[in-house]
């Protein structure tokens, strides 16, 4: 057994402390003869300190394309010449999505706009968006807008949002590489903001953008000092049009230790598989990473791509015998 | 507006494959080459383009399903 996992097994499996960046990265650097016995570590500090239950959540895009940021994986941008175009939801279908998100039995259902932050415009629908949705639809409401105002913070805290979204997408060292129009320290800024209004921070990131080993224990490690209450993990799927458009997707191996690495380094929190995990992991991988450290998911499809069909992750949940988290265990 | 509804998902299908001159993922013309990467990417994507006209669509995706909207052609439902 490598001394890494003998010294996880002990301070994350015994004592629920999360390797700092050295133990990350040494993780992450274990050949694969050792995977199998990592995710299998990591599995166990997730039922030891999470529990066995899933959290399921659906995701919609109030707001589509058009967004003035540069982010360089990002299909939405305005800066590229992405197929995407620009779009708006409606509140009848923001509250239908809603609806057809809660009949998964999902409990979590969040709102996405792509946009640099909310403006007046984007407020009043998500002021009604959200309103109608709690009239019609027993499920949480989740919000992920871009930076935030400490007004717009606290009008959202009022809305009833209960979890916000703001990605660091990846380590502060190789954010410049990836996002040009705003710094890692303002999304840092939001999230200590949205921290301190009482909502729950969910904040991951995207692993395959073209960062090191080094930088992906870095960001794991930043990750785990934020603490936040919920972290999506997504894989880059180069979108054509973007600067990261030719890029390979992670090997299904390195996304699997990244799992394990990132709850080695998390016990506690909630650590979701977002996007791409389809091109990268397929079934079969899907499955490893649930057994290996993952205890949510994103269903159905995403802001501009599609995923596996809910029932299929539902069903690969109950023969995994993993419970679906109940809206009442989230109140 | 009808042809392209003509041709819009059928019963049971999870994507509707639209036919005409222009791929519907990357808007190129339909006979310039294999589009074998598009028609895979697809399997997990809506269409972006109109594969009658070319004309980039406006494409809602939702948890469940997705709309693309050609201004000349109509709506697709996927």
């Amino acid at each position: 057994m490598p001394e890494i996992l003998d010294q996880a097994r002990t301070q994350v499996l015994e004592n629920g402390v999360g390797l700092d960046q050295a133990g990350v990265l040494a993780v992450l650097n274990l050949p694969d003869e050792h995977l199998t016995a990592t995710l299998q570590l990591a599995h166990e500090v997730r039922m030891r300190w999470c529990g066995p239950e899933v959290e399921v959540e659906g995701i919609v895009s109030l707001k589509t394309g058009g967004c003035p940021e540069d982010c360089h994986f990002c299909s939405q941008s305005g800066l590229f010449a992405s197929p995407v175009r620009s779009v708006w939801l409606d509140i009848p279908s923001l509250v239908e999505a809603a609806r057809q998100t809660a009949a998964t039995g999902a409990t979590e259902f969040c709102i996405v706009a792509a946009v640099r932050g909310p403006d007046a415009r984007l407020m009043k629908q998500m002021r009604e968006g959200v309103a109608a949705i709690k009239a019609e639809v027993d499920i949480q409401v989740a919000a992920s807008l871009g930076m935030l105002t400490q007004e717009q913070v606290d009008e959202l805290v009022e809305m009833g949002v209960h979890r916000y979204n703001h990605n660091l997408e990846t380590c502060r060292s190789y954010f410049p590489n990836v996002v040009t129009t705003h710094s890692f320290e303002e999304r840092w800024e939001t999230l200590r903001m949205v921290r301190e209004s009482g909502m729950e921070v969910c904040c991951g990131g995207i692993l395959g953008l073209g960062e090191t080993v080094e930088q992906r224990a870095e960001f794991a490690a930043q990750l785990a000092e934020l603490d936040p209450h919920e972290v999506p993990l997504n894989f880059l799927n180069p979108r054509p049009g973007t600067p990261l458009g030719d890029r390979p997707v992670v090997e299904g191996k390195d996304a699997l230790r990244a799992i394990a690495a990132f709850r080695l380094a998390m016990p506690r929190t909630i650590l979701r598989y977002a996007g791409g995990r389809e091109i990268t992991l397929g079934d079969l991988g899907t499955r490893d990473g649930l057994l290996g450290g993952i205890n949510a998911v994103i269903v159905g499809n995403y802001l501009t791509t599609l995923g596996r069909p809910a029932t299929e992750d539902l069903k690969l949940l109950d023969d995994l015998k993993m419970p679906v988290k109940a809206l009442s265990a989230t109140l | 507006m009808t042809a392209m509804r003509d041709a819009a998902t059928r019963a049971g299908d999870r994507q509707p494959v639209p036919a005409g001159p222009w791929c519907d993922r990357c808007g190129e013309a339909a006979a310039s080459g294999p589009h074998d990467g598009c028609a895979a990417a697809r399997a997990l994507e809506p269409p972006r383009y109109c594969a009658h006209c070319r004309r980039r669509m406006k494409v809602q995706v939702l948890p469940v399903g997705w709309s693309a909207i050609c201004v000349e052609h109509g709506e697709l439902r996927g």
